[in-house]
């Protein structure tokens, strides 16, 4: 038996599912970069077969580091679930996650994030809290 | 500026739907039969690995992995996520049409909350076009 772990504070739970969300919206920004820079993959493979599509696409080094963000984001969520009910740090974080992505993709991807993105983003995000009620 | 989707494409955005709410649902049902795993006996993960429905998780995940980057070589980040977020609602129906759980109405709401979202983004453009990166992909 372990000994339970003393309550967690306001700011620590806020920190650890804050930073389960930005090691997530990393990871999604990283990969969906490395994706556009890469280009369809059904074109490429059309052309290199399958094997070339894997290569073409693990030899990107930005797809890489978006792989390790995500790692990091599952570690983040592992440690933060060992601290804050489930309850809230997984809609939470996934939460955070919809809205944060849809601002980096505005700003790192320049996608052209309008009003029924941002209304699709907020829908989505309320819906995940409610769905864990 | 409008990048209609060919019938094969919304097919890759289903299996993005379904392969990952499936796939946590089999590793789920796989971890529940190999029992808890404490930090002190971690290499109970590895027989976790014996399990057909871990196994059958993980392929999941996997193909998930595959039609999510294939979905973001040609269409938007913006687009593509709500659709993942749709796996929430499969998991949800799954559980009160074929484990027959109680949805309260919250959860009710929040599935209609998701729909009303996908549905948003999936009859808006794919791709947002970019003019002056047109030779960056090289």
């Amino acid at each position: 038996m372990t000994a339970p772990s003393p309550p967690t504070g306001t700011f620590e739970t806020w920190a650890t599912i804050v930073t389960v969300a930005l090691t997530a919206i990393a990871g999604d920004v990283l990969t969906a970069g490395a994706m556009r820079r890469i280009g369809d993959l059904d074109d490429i493979r059309a052309h290199s077969g399958l094997a070339g599509a894997i290569k073409a696409v693990v030899s990107s080094r930005m797809f890489l580091l978006g792989v390790f963000s995500m790692a990091l984001s599952f570690f983040s969520l592992l440690f933060t679930l060992s601290k804050v009910d489930v309850s809230l740090a997984a809609p939470a974080s996934a939460s955070l996650t919809f809205i944060g992505n849809a601002a980096a993709a505005k700003i790192f991807l320049h996608e052209n994030v309008d009003r029924r993105r941002w209304l699709a983003a907020l829908f989505v995000c309320v819906g995940v809290v409610l769905l864990s009620r | 500026m409008k990048h209609a989707l060919s019938p094969q494409r919304y097919l890759i955005l289903l299996a993005v739907m379904l392969t990952a709410s499936v796939g946590d649902t089999l590793l789920s049902h796989g971890m529940t039969q190999v029992g808890p795993v404490s930090l002190h006996h971690l290499g109970t993960l590895f027989i976790a690995l014996k399990n057909p429905w871990v196994i059958c998780g993980i392929f999941m995940l996997l193909g998930f992995f595959a039609s999510y980057l294939t979905a973001l070589s040609w269409a938007d980040l913006t687009f593509v996520l709500p659709s993942t977020a749709f796996g929430y609602v499969v998991v949800a129906l799954l559980s009160r049409f074929w484990l027959h759980e109680h949805i309260s109405l919250y959860r009710w709401l929040g599935i209609i909350l998701i729909v009303c979202g996908v549905g948003f983004v999936a009859n808006g453009p794919s791709l947002t076009e970019h003019h002056s990166s047109a030779g960056d992909t090289q």
